[in-house]
């Protein structure tokens, strides 16, 4: 199994978009291309075997994302922003 | 009938008829990935046919567009070569087929884009970006099924032996070759064969396969002598414009 990821334009971030099967990563890459980019959605590809990706485990849910709950602190608003400022 | 019109349909039935033969493994893929990859390819190559019918149709000058040159032409007026007409029998013969084709028709529109009528330069230009991704794709193939497991291949070698007689009706010049590539219209055909044998070569060996002997090719399609595959080829094609004419959806 290899996951996909392809770059939609220049100046973005590669994003992940399925997954397929390959033997190898010459055959993973043109798969990659004739399954994900045939309506022009990409300038490049990454391909990764998916046995190389490291994921956080579901059992870890709580230790590693509840902390950052009810720390509203962290969030930039507590600043005053001047009027006619739309996007910050 | 010009020369040029003769060798545009040449090349329009070779993408044509080649094009129709892979859009049956759509849905027939042995994989998810393979069968979209050789739909690709099918669809990249009935793109091409449709470019050098339409421009068949105005060389002709007889008010022919790609669909009537397509649809209401019977099998001895196409004009493609024998072995893309041949069927398409299990996964690695279709693949063999397509590497062969593949690697000659690379050869023959780097030749095209050098030539003397800017339309089919054009042509040729949009078309060898395809090709280049084609002969890369089906060259890996022949690796991966030629030098993976004993029956693929066995299987390999005996498609591309059965394959072989029909893979040199390419480098054959008669007449309307002969007439176009003194116009620079198009590379002298066999000037193909030499760059073609050692792309197969080099990819055969890499795949652990026996480059089969020469004995004796058959020939006929450039001039409308074709094998009985292909009436049964166009008849599901062209069934819909034959009942309905001008039909359209």
């Amino acid at each position: 199994m290899w996951e996909v990821f392809i770059r939609s334009q220049h100046g973005l971030a590669h994003k992940h978009v399925g997954s397929l099967h390959a033997a190898n990563s010459q055959s993973a890459m043109q798969h990659a291309r004739d399954v994900y980019t045939r309506r022009n959605e990409g300038v490049s590809i990454w391909v990764v075997r998916a046995s190389d990706v490291v994921a956080s485990s579901p059992d870890d849910k709580a230790a590693l994302f509840d902390p950052a709950q009810s720390k509203v602190f962290r969030h930039p608003t507590f600043f005053p922003t001047p009027d006619g400022v739309k996007h910050i | 009938m010009t020369a040029k019109f003769d060798y545009l349909l040449r090349l329009g039935d070779n993408c044509l008829v080649l094009s129709q033969q892979l859009s049956a493994w759509c849905g027939h893929g042995p994989a998810l990935e393979e069968d979209l990859a050789l739909t690709n390819t099918a669809l990249d190559l009935l793109g091409q046919a449709r470019l050098w019918l339409s421009y068949a149709g105005e060389v002709e000058g007889k008010g022919r567009d790609e669909d009537a040159l397509a649809y209401h032409r019977d099998a001895p007026e196409f004009r493609n070569l024998l072995i893309v007409e041949l069927p398409n029998g299990h996964y690695g013969n279709t693949i063999a087929r397509q590497f062969l084709f593949d690697v000659w028709h690379q050869q023959l529109l780097a030749g095209l884009c050098q030539s003397s009528d800017s339309r089919m330069a054009d042509i040729a230009q949009k078309s060898a970006k395809e090709a280049r991704y084609h002969v890369e794709r089906s060259a890996s193939l022949m690796v991966a099924l030629g030098d993976g497991t004993a029956l693929g291949h066995e299987r390999m070698q005996g498609a591309i032996d059965k394959l072989w007689p029909y893979a040199h009706e390419w480098f054959e010049s008669d007449a309307v070759d002969a007439q176009c590539a003194q116009e620079g219209l198009c590379p002298v055909a066999s000037s193909l064969a030499d760059p073609w044998h050692s792309i197969v070569n080099s990819v055969l060996a890499k795949a652990t396969l026996a480059m089969p002997e020469d004995v004796g090719h058959q020939k006929g399609g450039k001039r409308g002598l074709h094998t009985e595959h292909l009436s049964h080829l166009l008849a599901p094609m062209q069934v819909l414009q034959r009942t309905y004419p001008a039909a359209q959806w």
